[in-house]
């Protein structure tokens, strides 16, 4: 049989077809083997927050930033330049810079601080890749396995609340805690308020380790929880509120 | 056609030497290779069968990963209905605590480097 170009060209084409027809069956006729159902307690419906009792808050005391550092695998580095911090403590004059006050004593006391897990984070705003974002229970949260790296974030981040790893954390971890992932060098890592301990019923492990119980952790959408309590009976402040970024960690001064 | 003999014989010598390694491998005796896998664990069944795993097991973890952190949903329910932590360093590696012989034989022979355990913790390898 002799082929002319038209029957060549017909042929050729019905056989790439039948390339196609195998990926096409795949997306068509694709198993629900991968699903996934939410939890008894999910966390729908909830806001978390956190307040902080300065006054409580013992000087010298490191427990709340030894306890976060070591379940979550956090560096010591040894060098402010590079230094990861998840909650750490800063002077009061450079926490609350527009309530400081001549004759107080208060400031260069220092004030715990954290990631304020923003109503409205400007971290979230510029992210590229999505990496940083806010779950629908107000945890803005890190998804290492995106974050490139860009530090965006940690240049709109009004609170400082953002570390780079400028090496790789593995070697200066003392102790690693096999539950939680080390980072690696290249990604921005910050406070999760504890995501993975929430998501099993546990508080954060600041608030757990924290023996003054200065440290308030609660849903905020329940009325008679022990945040709402403390935010009902004390007049408390947030760090910058004026900047629109909605913190939702307050505290009693 | 014009000189066919000699574009012929120059097709034979571009194949046989592209696909040189090929054969090298076959002769050699090498490309019956494949990685001998240690299964150290007592359980019968992985959270999906063998056939799945072995073909799909990225996939899943990718499904994973993004419903622990995206969605923070901890809970895997398997094709079965049985229920499962979501977790790489404690369910996975629970039962192929040998990362050396398990994983990294497989990941070697097809050489692909995934960077997992550049942040997961592998749990202190043990050997039975």
């Amino acid at each position: 049989m002799k082929t002319d170009r038209r029957g060549f060209l017909k042929i050729g084409g019905i056989g790439i077809l039948g390339f196609a027809a195998r990926p096409l069956m795949d997306v068509l006729l694709k198993g629900d083997l991968v699903e996934a159902s939410p939890e008894a307690d999910a966390l729908t419906g909830k806001r978390w927050a956190m307040a902080v009792n300065v006054n409580k808050c013992k000087e010298g005391c490191r427990d709340c930033i030894a306890a976060c550092h070591s379940v979550h695998n956090v560096p010591d580095l040894g060098n402010p330049k590079d230094e990861v911090k998840w909650i750490w403590t800063e002077p009061y004059k450079k926490v609350f810079p527009e309530q400081e006050q001549e004759f107080s004593t208060r400031g260069n006391k220092p004030v715990v601080v954290l990631c304020n897990h923003c109503d409205n984070p400007p971290c979230v705003r510029v992210c590229p890749t999505k990496a940083t974002f806010k779950r629908r229970d107000g945890i803005v949260m890190m998804d290492y396995h995106r974050c490139i790296g860009c530090r965006f974030c940690m240049a709109a981040c009004p609170y400082g609340s953002r570390s780079l790893n400028w090496r790789d954390p593995r070697p200066f971890i003392k102790k690693i805690n096999p539950d939680f992932p080390t980072r690696m060098r290249g990604v921005v890592e910050k406070c999760d308020f504890c995501g993975e301990r929430i998501a099993k019923g546990l508080i954060p492990a600041c608030v757990e380790a924290c023996k003054e119980k200065a440290l308030v952790f609660g849903n905020l959408k329940d009325s008679g929880a022990e945040v709402r309590e403390v935010l009902r009976a004390s007049h408390t402040i947030r760090r910058r509120p004026e900047l629109g970024t909605g913190p939702q960690i307050y505290y009693l001064v | 056609m014009y000189d066919t003999a000699k574009i012929m014989a120059g097709i034979i010598i571009f194949l046989s030497l592209i696909t040189f390694p090929v054969w090298y491998n076959v002769v050699g005796g090498k490309a019956a290779y494949i990685p001998d896998l240690k299964i150290v664990t007592q359980e019968k069944q992985c959270v999906e069968s063998t056939g799945y795993m072995r073909t799909n097991h990225m996939q899943l973890l990718n499904e994973w990963r993004n419903t622990v952190v995206r969605e923070g949903n901890r809970v895997y329910v398997a094709s079965n209905g049985k229920k499962y932590d979501m977790n790489l360093s404690r369910t996975c590696l629970k039962c192929h605590l040998n990362k050396a012989d398990f994983c990294d034989k497989c990941h070697n022979y097809v050489e692909v480097t995934p960077t997992c355990f550049n942040c997961h913790v592998v749990p202190e390898e043990r050997n039975s």
